[in-house]
């Protein structure tokens, strides 16, 4: 390679000498990321006390239900983190993550779906005196599939929905591709910033729309559901499945915070960061900045999807809805309450904002009298959600992040006037006019 | 002599204003070359043509020995093919170490799987460090860089486009902001990278394109008036009326 | 049909000769014995003399005995118009004169079946036809072409010289040729009566011409017989499964085994754990159920069923067609020719109607998206909570409804009320939020989501979730209708007009105002308008509010014409900002062209899936996605230099 073969040839100017070893690629991934080892121990323990304390392995201090949520959140600060990634990293606000997290969910949904149908199906068929064949199998596990929907016909995009491993496949092929090819088109004509946050949407808006018909093949706005009972699995408690996927989800956290922290770390990391503050200075570097992003793109798309493959058997069921654009919208709430640009920000941000929106929803809070006016907190959340993002973005951009920060006392560095953390939107902004 | 750059008949109309009209230049292997002209002469758009930013009208842009279009490629790949540029007012990415910067500038494969895999070997850190002593940086190797003063910065910004290793270079008023000394400093800087690959420098301070002491060329309305020393252009009527004459 | 030509036939006989004409009450006594029990083979001639008698009683007669209230009294056998009266009956003679009353019990009601009801009802035409009262005239002709019937064709020709009421005259001659073209015995009579049509487009001529060429689908073993419309392919016209339903329902084949039946089969005739010698076991394949089913009808335990073979066997032995109702091969070509004809002038204006369309989707689009045209264009600031400013206007209106009662003065007052609020709403927005923002895009678009967020909320908190109506005043109901197929309803245009009127006042204002100057000169260099004394604060709050102050108002207009609910103006933001961004950001123009290219986009999609108006969506922002691919910067760009500036 030419970068070992050219020594300096220019005479050395200023002051020069050895220094002490650099901090950039000499020590291990740990000793450079020590948030990293933290947050792997936090993950670790965390994991164990919920252990402990679920019914199905320990006091059952924690209901079945709250492991789910807790498993559930964790997923939740999966996607968050590839949010992070694209968002706070590389500065490309996608609006149509949760549209990739809720395909990844509808693709294992499939089979989970037909799967159980046909136990059923083949239960009740050879109550009828013969064993079944496979086509009235098939025809059976369509009727009670898609009699919902009027239909009695298995859709082609059901083909694979037999074998796990295949729709395990799909579930990231699927969301990939959709990315992969998006991607492509918006990012080859240089849709940025806002532009591209506008399209994102769109795109989000338009799958929903499409789902919620019901020839769509995905049963419309019914959706799929009954996702919590596994195949083969039926005997089995839910304490036992919950606290199962309670761990799967907590590796794939745990697994995906150290991917995602190696790839920020290293020069690559160095690179998207650059993207985000000044793209156009990247691409005069030599550096492909559209593949980069696509390439960002596709794999935070993957992440998103595999972490809702995780969610929704412990949610128990998916429809459009979950796909709409609002969905992705708080995404970016939670990364940016959590503080963007740092792995450990988002996963904080979605787990303290979804677990309060369910306290808050959940309608177990005793109203509030502020007068004569009843303050209803399933009523108000919103309003106190949507009051809050405006107050972050204002005056705390980098989210309960930046306490830290401050504990440690961090300098901010000064960067062009604008100290209120990373922002690319004015600077692509003047780059698409130009 | 072979041309390293070769631009012939260019012509560039954004709403009906023509920008650069019928442009042809051409900067030998190892060549310094000024580029003087009143303001709205065609300089940035020539440059941002030839870095591919803007797409010519008409025209050929070639490039290298093996006469490469410029034409068909986007800016990173022409930037790959080894043209710098530096702009006028320094752009480094401030939330990143100088060491980060200069590691991102450095010469190396820019895909993002090699990029992803990319650790630095030793002799990549220690031309990180002898670019960083040679404009002055060493000691700020750890510091962000949006901490620096704006002459440091502009320091950086040419130790990232050594890093890159750029058969041409283009510079956009490099004396802009700096002190006298800093000056002279470059100066020797840019005289001294001209013995090793063609350097363009586009400058408004006469001062400055006298100590380059190298041919000079006059963009006047997107097309060239008048090339030569320095001393041979300034002699030009036409020079004379168009751009002295005004100052 | 030959039944209805004699019918008819005897009642041409009669009807010109009002010379031989008897009473009514005579006609029935001859008849007795046919009208007490009367079958719709041989009462024609009877009911035919009763119209044709001249009697005026003859009328009342007919209608009673349809009406079942020709009764028998048993007292005396007697044949009485009996008309309802409490409990009980007042009756008359057959001549009109009054016969007492009786009770339910004291009398036989003649009960003549449908079909001779039919009968009546067609002869009674004629006297309805001819009713003194012009209403009951019209009423009747409107009853004939709800519902033609055979009979009434020549009752109605016949009313036709006599009619003295110049537009009944012209419907009735219209009708007529309705009723000849499908009933007219003679086939030349009809084709003339279709050609006579020309290409009306009007929705009663296309109802009257398409059962002309309506088909059945045959199958036949040799060649077909009837008015054959096309020959079938199988696989390509109809599936094997259809043709041999086809085969099956002609009796030309026997019906095949289903699977269920199958199944049912052989689970009955299970011996020993075995069917035919097949363990119960291994039956879970069709092709074993075969063998097995096949083993029962060798043992003659079941019937034969017909298999693959003998039906593939079947199937190419018959041929398949599609056949018109209609016999005639003349009528039916010249029913086509004129449908083909008409069909041609109907597209023209489907697409002028679709043009309508997609004119008024278009104003309500940009209606929706030029306040966010100034926001977003004009300051560079994106306003997530455009939609939820589109909802407080349309909310506003509904309060001033329930406060003014007047809906055209409500109307008035919601319109600039609307703007104040929504005005208001901005500019607070500006000075709280955005302010603070403006070199920021990206937070920008964040905060105000935060604000869309808690905006929308708060309105399903103090409105609920239910829709809220916004009436239009009465004079906006209906619709202007060219004809039957274009037309565009009064809301809607007035919504068109309404968005002119904003672009007219845009221009207006960006153009010819010291405001509008000033907003440009803050634009364009903000620093530069500082130093000439323009307040660019000033100029931001102003232009703010003002686009909101439009989305207020669109919100009024889209109230009118759609439910008000907290989540209406979020419907219309996605599509909002693709109107902007497919327009070309910063130029009022692009907008309008955008909202054209949407509105007639989204209406061109509907029309050619119309059952999926949400599949048109999808794929109208799939088109929008792929556009911006070849026109990033819209359709009206400023391109170069001109647009950094």
């Amino acid at each position: 390679m030419a970068t070992t073969s050219s020594v300096p040839k220019y005479p050395t100017g200023g002051a020069g000498g050895v220094k002490p070893p650099a901090s950039y690629g000499n020590r291990s991934f740990f000793a450079r990321n020590p948030s990293a080892l933290i947050f792997i121990a936090c993950l670790a323990v965390f994991t164990l006390v919920v252990t402990l304390a679920s019914e199905a392995y320990g006091g059952g201090f924690l209901s079945t239900s709250f492991v789910k949520t807790l498993g559930k959140t964790l997923c939740l600060s999966l996607v968050a983190l590839a949010m992070d990634l694209i968002w706070g990293y590389a500065g490309i606000l996608s609006l149509g993550h949760m549209a990739f997290f809720a395909l990844g969910g509808y693709m294992i949904g499939m089979w989970l779906m037909y799967a159980r149908t046909e136990e059923i199906v083949v239960t009740a068929l050879s109550q009828g005196g013969l064993p079944a064949t496979p086509e009235e199998v098939t025809q059976g596990i369509a009727n009670q599939i898609f009699g919902v929907v009027g239909s009695s016909d298995l859709p082609a995009i059901w083909s694979f929905a037999y074998s796990l491993p295949l729709q395990l496949s799909l579930a990231l092929a699927v969301p990939g591709l959709l990315a992969l090819v998006f991607g492509w088109l918006a990012f080859r004509s240089r849709v940025t910033g806002v532009y591209l946050s506008i399209l994102t949407q769109a795109m989000t808006l338009a799958l929903a729309l499409y789902l919620f018909q019901n020839d769509s093949g995905l049963r419309g706005n019914n959706g799929l559901s009954g996702l919590q009972n596994l195949p083969g699995l039926g005997q089995t408690s839910q304490d036992l499945v919950s606290i199962w996927f309670f761990w799967a989800s907590a590796l794939a956290l745990g697994l995906g915070y150290l991917t995602l922290a190696w790839v920020v770390s290293g020069k690559f990391g160095s690179v998207i960061r650059a993207i985000r503050d000044d793209e156009a200075r990247v691409r005069f570097l030599g550096y492909p900045v559209e593949v980069y992003k696509l390439f960002l793109f596709t794999l935070t798309a993957l992440i998103a999807a595999l972490a809702g493959v995780l969610y929704y058997p412990q949610a128990g069921i998916i429809n459009p809805a979950e796909l709409a654009p609002i969905a992705s919208i708080y995404l970016a709430v939670w990364v940016a309450i959590g503080g963007r640009g740092r792995l450990y920000g988002a996963v904080i941000g979605a787990a303290f904002v979804s677990l309060l929106s369910s306290l808050f929803t959940s309608g177990r809070l005793p109203d509030i009298r502020l007068g004569p006016l009843p303050l209803n907190w399933v009523d108000w959340w919103l309003v106190i959600l949507g009051l809050a993002f405006v107050a972050v973005t204002l005056f705390a951009p980098k989210g309960i992040g930046g306490l830290f920060d401050r504990f440690l006392r961090i300098a901010t560095p000064d960067r062009k006037g604008a100290p209120l953390g990373p922002d690319d939107g004015s600077l692509q902004e003047q780059e698409a006019q130009q | 002599m072979t041309a390293l750059l070769e631009v012939s008949g260019v012509s560039v109309t954004f709403d009906g204003f023509r920008a650069i009209n019928n442009l042809s230049f051409s900067i030998g292997e190892a060549e310094l070359r000024a580029i003087i002209g009143p303001n709205g002469a065609g300089k940035t758009t020539f440059m941002d043509i030839v870095t591919g930013k803007t797409r010519p009208d008409a025209g050929s842009v070639t490039f290298g020995t093996r006469s490469l279009s410029l034409l068909g490629l986007n800016e990173a790949q022409i930037a790959r093919e080894g043209v710098g540029r530096k702009f006028q007012r320094p752009t480094v990415f401030e939330d990143q170490t100088v060491e980060a910067n200069l590691i991102l500038a450095l010469k190396a494969p820019r895909g993002p799987w090699r990029v992803l895999f990319w650790t630095p070997k030793p002799a990549d850190m220690a031309r990180v460090k002898a670019l960083a002593a040679e404009v002055g940086l060493a000691d700020h190797l750890h510091r962000k860089s949006g901490e620096l003063s704006h002459g440091q910065k502009q320091w950086l910004e040419i130790a990232m486009l050594l890093a890159q290793e750029p058969r041409l270079l283009l510079v956009d008023e490099p004396a802009a902001g700096m002190t006298p000394a800093e000056r002279e400093q470059t100066t020797a800087l840019l005289v001294n990278l001209a013995r090793t690959r063609a350097v363009v420098v586009v400058e408004h301070d006469m001062d400055f394109v006298r100590r380059l002491n190298c041919r000079v060329t006059v963009l006047h309305e997107g097309a060239v008036l008048a090339e030569g020393s320095l001393d041979h252009v300034t002699r030009d009527p036409q020079v004379i009326a168009v751009y002295l004459g005004r100052g | 049909m030959r039944l209805t030509a004699l019918f008819v036939a005897a009642l041409f006989w009669l009807a010109p000769s009002p010379s031989l004409a008897q009473e009514a009450a005579a006609i029935v006594a001859e008849n007795r014995d046919q009208i007490e029990k009367p079958s719709r083979q041989t009462i024609g001639p009877v009911i035919a003399a009763l119209a044709a008698s001249g009697d005026t009683m003859a009328d009342d007669i007919l209608s009673a005995w349809a009406d079942k209230r020709l009764v028998i009294r048993k007292a005396d056998d007697a044949l009485l118009i009996a008309g309802p009266d409490g409990d009980g009956f007042i009756l008359r003679n057959l001549d009109g004169s009054e016969a007492g009353a009786a009770e339910k019990a004291d009398l036989t009601e003649l009960k003549p079946n449908a079909g001779v009801r039919g009968l009546i009802a067609a002869a009674l035409v004629q006297f309805t036809l001819s009713d003194p009262d012009p209403m009951r005239r019209g009423a009747a002709l409107t009853s004939i072409a709800r519902d033609p019937q055979p009979e009434t064709l020549d009752a109605l020709r016949a009313s036709i010289p006599s009619e003295t009421d110049p537009a009944l005259k012209t419907q009735k001659e219209r009708l007529g040729r309705f009723l000849t073209l499908r009933f007219d015995p003679d086939p030349s009579a009809r084709v003339a009566a279709i050609e006579s049509l020309g290409a009306d487009t009007s929705l009663d001529t296309r109802a009257a011409l398409n059962p002309l060429v309506a088909t059945t689908r045959i199958a036949t073993a040799g060649e077909p017989a009837g008015n054959i419309a096309r020959p079938l392919s199988l696989g390509r016209d109809l599936t094997q499964a259809e043709a041999y339903a086809l085969l099956v329902a002609a009796d030309l084949a026997p019906a095949r085994l289903t699977l269920e039946e199958q199944r049912a089969v052989l689970v009955a005739n299970i011996v020993n754990g075995a069917v035919g010698g097949i363990p119960v076991d291994e039956l879970n394949t069709q092709a074993a159920r075969d063998r097995a089913y096949t083993a029962l009808e060798a043992a003659g335990t079941v019937p034969t069923a017909a298999t693959d073979d003998e039906a593939k066997a079947a199937l190419a032995a018959h041929r398949f067609f599609d056949a018109y109702v209609e016999t005639d091969p003349s009528v039916t070509a010249a029913a086509l020719a004129a449908l083909t004809s008409i069909d041609r002038k109907v597209g023209l204006m489907q697409a002028a109607d679709l043009g309508l369309d997609a004119l008024s989707l278009a104003a309500i689009y940009f209606l929706a998206a030029i306040g966010l045209a100034i926001t977003f264009g004009v300051m560079g600031v994106i306003n997530m909570a455009h939609g939820e400013f589109i909802t407080i206007g349309a909310y506003t209106g509904f309060v001033v409804q329930q406060l003014v009662p007047d809906y055209t003065l409500s109307i008035l007052i919601a319109l600039p009320l609307a703007f104040a609020v929504t005005f208001a709403a901005g500019v607070a927005m500006e000075r709280l939020v955005i302010r603070h923002l403006y070199k920021r895009p990206l937070e920008t678009l964040l905060a105000t989501f935060g604000i869309s967020i808690a905006l929308q909320q708060i309105l399903k908190n103090v409105f609920g979730t239910q829709a809220r109506p916004l009436t239009a005043p009465g004079w906006l109901d209906g619709a202007l209708e060219f004809n039957d197929v274009v037309s565009i309803s009064y809301i809607r245009i007035a919504i068109f007009v309404l968005a002119l009127l904003f672009l007219c006042f845009f221009l207006y204002l960006m153009k010819r105002t010291r405001l509008g100057l000033e907003v440009r000169a803050v634009t364009q260099n903000p620093a530069m308008a500082a130093s000439m004394g323009i307040n660019p604060d000033r100029i931001n709050m102003l232009t703010f509010g003002l686009g909101s102050g439009i989305a207020g108002i669109a919100g009024v207009a889209i109230g009118l014409y759609a439910k008000v609910t907290s989540e209406m103006g979020a419907d219309y933001i996605v599509q909002s900002f693709m109107t902007v961004v497919v327009g070309g950001v910063g130029n009022v123009w692009g907008t309008l062209a955008g909202a054209t290219m949407i509105g007639s986009l989204q209406k061109v999609i509907e029309f050619l899936n119309p059952s999926n108006t949400l599949a048109a969506q999808t794929y109208m922002i799939l088109f929008i996605i792929l556009f911006i691919q070849f026109r990033p910067r819209g359709i009206i760009a400023l391109r170069g230099r001109a647009a950094g500036d």
